[in-house]
């Protein structure tokens, strides 16, 4: 290394380091799956392709304080993962795949980089991973793994999986995905029906793990939600009439466009019905429900029309003072005969006690639970039972059900809201 | 990619091969061949006698062991398997469910190991 770059290094090395870790952070967020997919695409081994994507970042780390960040580091972490893929090809060339092979794979690819018009193979790698031959417990988990670089710890931990099981499961379905010769094409309209399921679920669950930070306190989870509602116009460009999907990016951008109003000056959780519509994004509105008045047009109903038509009733409180609560009631009956969820049945409780009255929806919340136990373990039951109980007048219930609800929520905001509204009863 | 189509047989399967079905039977697997050749994705192939023809050997401690009858004693039987050679798993799923047999029995589709050719 010179002298002078040297000095600079050492003279600067909080501030390089600082802006080389943030500007790696910065791509891997928006860069991550897009580079993992063009990686992957040719050899279909989305395992080597994370370890030299891996490598690449590493790399990148430790270069770009003694330099500059590259002006499009996108491509300097592709170069670099490149070279990684090619190393590791020549050391371990595997019974199934000659190194040939892979290089071949290597050129075509780099062409499409230098291309202009380099297409993402986000969407392709996302219906892999959705393929009938994937086990289809693993579908989710693998595209949050593979698209958005969630670690199997965090993912298990979503999906309430021991980590080194989840761990095997994603290493057994990537092997299946490059030994099986599984394609990372959108496959045709007939085909892409019984997996887009899967992909609608996983960018779903991308955005709820986005949503439940809101600020982007936590650095894992900062950008999420924007990337996933990315990712639901991009299926939405790929799958044009299919009105679920349309369903999905309405639903992302009726939840969107109140993100603003989530939470208030001094971070603190700001229930839905208490949100001050002017924060919420009007644009986001309306064109959440142009998508969602395109996905009805196909007279194929399904859970993600149903939740955005929710939304939607809910955002008439923009326009009018005051939400559509004989659509939600009737929109969350809809949802709870479509899916058999119990949530979709207690939200419908809440609907009916906004409607009817906190004793109609009480009995509605308390039949629920003796039906479905899994209530009794659910925090938004307890909540919505302690708020009832406050507004009859029953102070000891009331307070006995938000204690209830506080044990079973991990999210501060929330634990402080409850614990605020526990001590005003 | 190259895949292995193997057909697994009902007993049904395997008796049809032999009574008065027997023409629609080995001509649903001529038709099968020539769209296979005519496609240009036909690598091989070969179709199997019945299960009871079988015969088992295995070498433990140096000794042969011999059984009579097919390896594994289930209700679906190997009958045979074609040779693809097609783009990915989609298009051998696709050609599988076109195999003669796949309403009856079950088709399984499993990829070749390539040998390097370097």
């Amino acid at each position: 290394m010179p002298r002078r770059a040297l000095w600079a290094y050492r003279g600067a090395p909080r501030r390089y380091a600082l802006s080389a870790a943030a500007a790696a952070e910065r791509v891997a967020r928006e860069s991550y799956g897009r580079l993992l997919a063009q990686l992957a695409a040719r050899t279909r081994d989305v395992a080597a392709a994370e370890d030299a994507l891996a490598d690449a970042f590493a790399a990148a780390l430790s270069a770009w304080p003694r330099g500059q960040v590259p002006d499009n580091p996108e491509a300097w972490l592709f170069a670099a993962a490149k070279r990684k893929l090619i190393d590791a090809a020549r050391r371990k060339r595997t019974a199934t795949q000659s190194e040939h092979q892979i290089l071949l794979g290597i050129e075509e690819l780099e062409a499409e980089m230098t291309a202009h018009d380099a297409p993402d193979r986000r969407l392709g790698l996302m219906f892999a991973c959705a393929h009938p031959a994937i086990e289809d417990a693993v579908r989710t988990p693998l595209m949050l793994q593979v698209v958005l670089g969630f670690s199997a710890e965090r993912i298990a931990a979503a999906f309430l999986v021991e980590p080194a099981a989840m761990g095997q499961r994603l290493v057994r379905a990537k092997k299946k995905i490059r030994d099986a010769g599984i394609g990372f094409d959108v496959p045709e309209p007939a085909e892409w029906r019984a997996r887009l399921a899967a992909v609608l679920d996983a960018i779903y669950a991308a955005y709820g793990a986005g949503w439940s930070d809101p600020l982007g306190a936590d650095p894992e989870r900062r950008g999420l939600a924007e990337e996933a509602v990315w990712l639901a116009r991009v299926l939405v460009g790929q799958v044009r009439d299919e009105p679920e999907a349309l369903g999905l990016l309405a639903l992302l951008l009726h939840l969107e466009a109140r993100r603003p109003a989530r939470r208030d000056a001094d971070g603190r959780f700001v229930p839905l019905d208490e949100q001050d519509v002017g924060l919420w994004l009007r644009e986001m509105l309306l064109e959440a429900e142009t998508i969602l008045r395109a996905a009805s047009a196909a007279q194929r109903p399904g859970r993600f029309q149903l939740e955005a038509a929710i939304q939607s009733a809910h955002a008439t409180r923009a326009w009018r003072g005051e939400a559509d609560w004989d659509a939600i009631v009737l929109l969350y009956g809809a949802l709870s005969e479509l899916t058999g969820s119990p949530v979709a049945r207690l939200n419908a409780a809440a609907a009916i006690a906004r409607r009817d009255g906190p004793e109609a929806g009480l009995a509605a919340a308390e039949d629920l639970a003796a039906n479905f136990g899994v209530l009794l373990d659910y925090q938004p039951y307890w909540a919505l039972r302690a708020d009832l109980c406050a507004r009859l007048g029953r102070a000891e219930a009331a307070r006995a059900a938000y204690d209830e609800a506080i044990i079973r929520e991990s999210d501060a905001a929330v634990i402080a809201f409850l614990k605020v509204r526990r001590n005003s009863v | 990619m190259k895949y292995a189509v193997i057909v697994y047989e009902t007993a049904d399967d395997f008796a049809a091969r032999e009574d008065e079905r027997s023409k629609t039977y080995w001509d649903g697997h001529g038709a099968y061949f020539g769209a296979l050749q005519a496609a240009g994705i036909f690598t091989g192939g070969a179709g199997l006698k019945a299960p009871h023809t079988a015969t088992t050997v295995r070498l433990r401690g140096g000794a042969r062991q011999v059984v009579d009858g097919p390896y594994a004693d289930i209700k679906e039987q190997l009958g045979g398997f074609y040779l693809i050679d097609v783009e990915n798993l989609d298009a051998a799923m696709a050609w599988a469910e076109k195999c003669p047999g796949a309403a009856t029995g079950a088709i399984e589709v499993r990829p070749l190991v390539e040998m390097n050719q370097s």
